[in-house]
């Protein structure tokens, strides 16, 4: 009954929304020199700048996909390269662990991704960039904030429910 | 002045939760005899329709445990809100999901499915199921239907305070209990814990090496813990960095690791997530074959990170289940 058909009012064509993570001292200049080359990349990332990718917390990953994003991409030092010694290091055995986490939990593998990408290498940012959102694209949305409301939609209906039996008095 | 009006209340939960109120022994009687508890299906003969029939918020404060997983609890969850001033959330499943909240790996039909035709200790050759409806001699018998995802309390409710544990202990029950009867409450919304790491009252403290380093991680039946020994430098998964102290550290006095049952501190909005963290960046190796060779010692991270918040956790459930499906939620 409460199966009112959602008058669908012509969405956008869908595009992956990808929210990048890079590192200060590598990724993050490498994605200035990509721009200041001039190089072409797909325009669905949305970069934000951390001074590490061991300063990625999982929780940043995850609540991004949670929040509506469809991938993330981490970006920082070569290994040996860390401006902090450790950090990539760090980000990487997460980053193992998370994937295995997420895949558990229904969530392709494919739309995390972590890359080393040296502040030489602004090519490498459009490729890697460009290889995330088709990859992303193939996999469809990830829609997680919509899938949440979908589930409470359980909810609702009992309370309707309750709402009418208290309409009718002394039903008890 | 009347005594104040208290209810206790359990939805999916084990029964632990009564138990600890029962384990206050002689304080509770101290607790019985300034109150009047209105509502204990567990101990007590009371019926839903007298609470129906009580005016709204007149119930000073009902402790609920269990997570909410069917219409029946999600009714009585909605009832005792109404009729409560403060609603507590006692105990792991009502305040994050706890262990039921688990069963948001999969779907409901696989859950049925496997309790009544697959469980191998299972004689069900008919494959009967439980209906929610049934009709004999023209008398219609109904049950509650399961809804497809686990939920804390707070997901279906508001909640005042959080009672936090699995079960929550005598002596926080009792220190709950106490500010509530006093009146000398937090800001509301507040666990009724302290809010620092478990590691703060953990009487291997003085053993955690200052520098972690994991090359292998080993679960407790693996290995004879030394019982003195910080559990993070004998390589076993302890999520006490990650979790609320409170507990009076009685799984470490007991020679087990911590799994997490007093949920995060207030800084921290994934348990599990924050003690992946802070476990992998200790793995000593820097290669990738050998970091996934040491983190096969973890084969189950969500049970092992979210045991007990899976359902509060950022994800909450498995996200390629199908969602329910409106008014039919339940058995098939």
């Amino acid at each position: 009954m409460n199966e009112i058909p959602s008058p669908a009012p012509a969405p956008a064509p869908w595009r992956p929304r990808i929210i990048a993570f890079f590192c200060n001292w590598c990724t993050y200049t490498a994605a200035d020199l990509a721009g200041v080359s001039r190089l072409k990349y797909a325009p669905n990332v949305r970069v934000i700048r951390l001074m590490c990718s061991g300063r990625v917390d999982p929780q940043f990953i995850v609540d991004a996909l949670a929040k509506g994003a469809d991938g993330v991409l981490v970006g920082g030092c070569h290994p040996g390269d860390c401006h902090y010694v450790e950090g990539n290091y760090k980000m990487l055995r997460r980053f193992r662990l998370l994937r295995r986490l997420l895949k558990n939990m229904g969530i392709e593998p494919e739309r995390i991704r972590l890359e080393w990408i040296s502040a030489a290498e602004g090519e490498k940012v459009k490729r890697v960039v460009n290889e995330l959102t088709d990859a992303v694209l193939k996999l469809g949305p990830l829609n997680l904030s919509q899938k949440a409301a979908d589930w409470d939609k359980e909810l609702a209906a009992l309370e309707e429910n309750i709402k009418a039996a208290e309409a009718e008095p002394a039903a008890a | 002045m009347a005594k104040p009006k208290v209810a206790f209340y359990w939805c999916a939960s084990c029964g632990g939760c009564e138990e600890t109120v029962v384990d206050m022994a002689e304080d509770i009687l101290g607790v019985v005899e300034q109150v009047d508890i209105v509502l204990w299906p567990v101990a007590m003969d009371f019926k839903y329709k007298d609470i129906r029939a009580m005016a709204d918020q007149s119930i000073t404060a009902t402790l609920l445990n269990g997570a909410i997983r069917s219409t029946e609890q999600e009714e009585m969850a909605r009832l005792l809100r109404r009729k409560s001033r403060f609603l507590i959330a006692y105990g792991s499943c009502a305040v994050s999901g706890g262990i039921p909240g688990l069963a948001n790996q999969f779907a409901l039909e696989q859950i049925l499915q496997f309790n009544y035709e697959q469980a191998p200790t299972l004689v069900n050759e008919s494959k009967t199921r439980p209906q929610l409806r049934f009709r004999e001699d023209g008398r219609e018998v109904t049950l509650p239907a399961l809804h497809q995802v686990v939920r804390s309390l707070d997901q279906v409710v508001e909640v005042d305070y959080y009672v936090p544990g699995c079960p929550p202990t005598p002596k926080i029950t009792k220190a709950a209990l106490g500010a509530l009867l006093e009146g000398k409450l937090p800001p509301k919304g507040s666990v009724l814990a302290p809010d620092v790491a478990l590691c703060d009252e953990c009487p291997r403290k003085q053993t955690r090496p200052a520098d972690l380093s994991f090359s292998q991680f080993k679960r407790p039946h693996q290995l004879l813990a030394d019982p003195e020994l910080c559990f993070l430098a004998q390589g076993v998964v302890c999520m006490g960095p990650a979790t609320r102290s409170g507990c009076g550290s009685q799984c470490a006095a007991g020679n087990m690791p911590c799994t997490g049952c007093f949920g995060p501190t207030s800084r921290v909005h994934d348990q599990g997530l924050k003690i992946l963290s802070a476990l992998c960046a200790n793995i000593a190796s820097r290669e990738e074959s050998e970091i996934d060779q040491v983190l096969e010692g973890i084969p189950d991270p969500v049970g092992t990170f979210h045991r007990y918040g899976l359902a509060k956790s950022l994800l909450r459930r498995r996200v390629d289940l199908p969602a329910p499906d409106g008014a039919k939620a339940g058995q098939g």
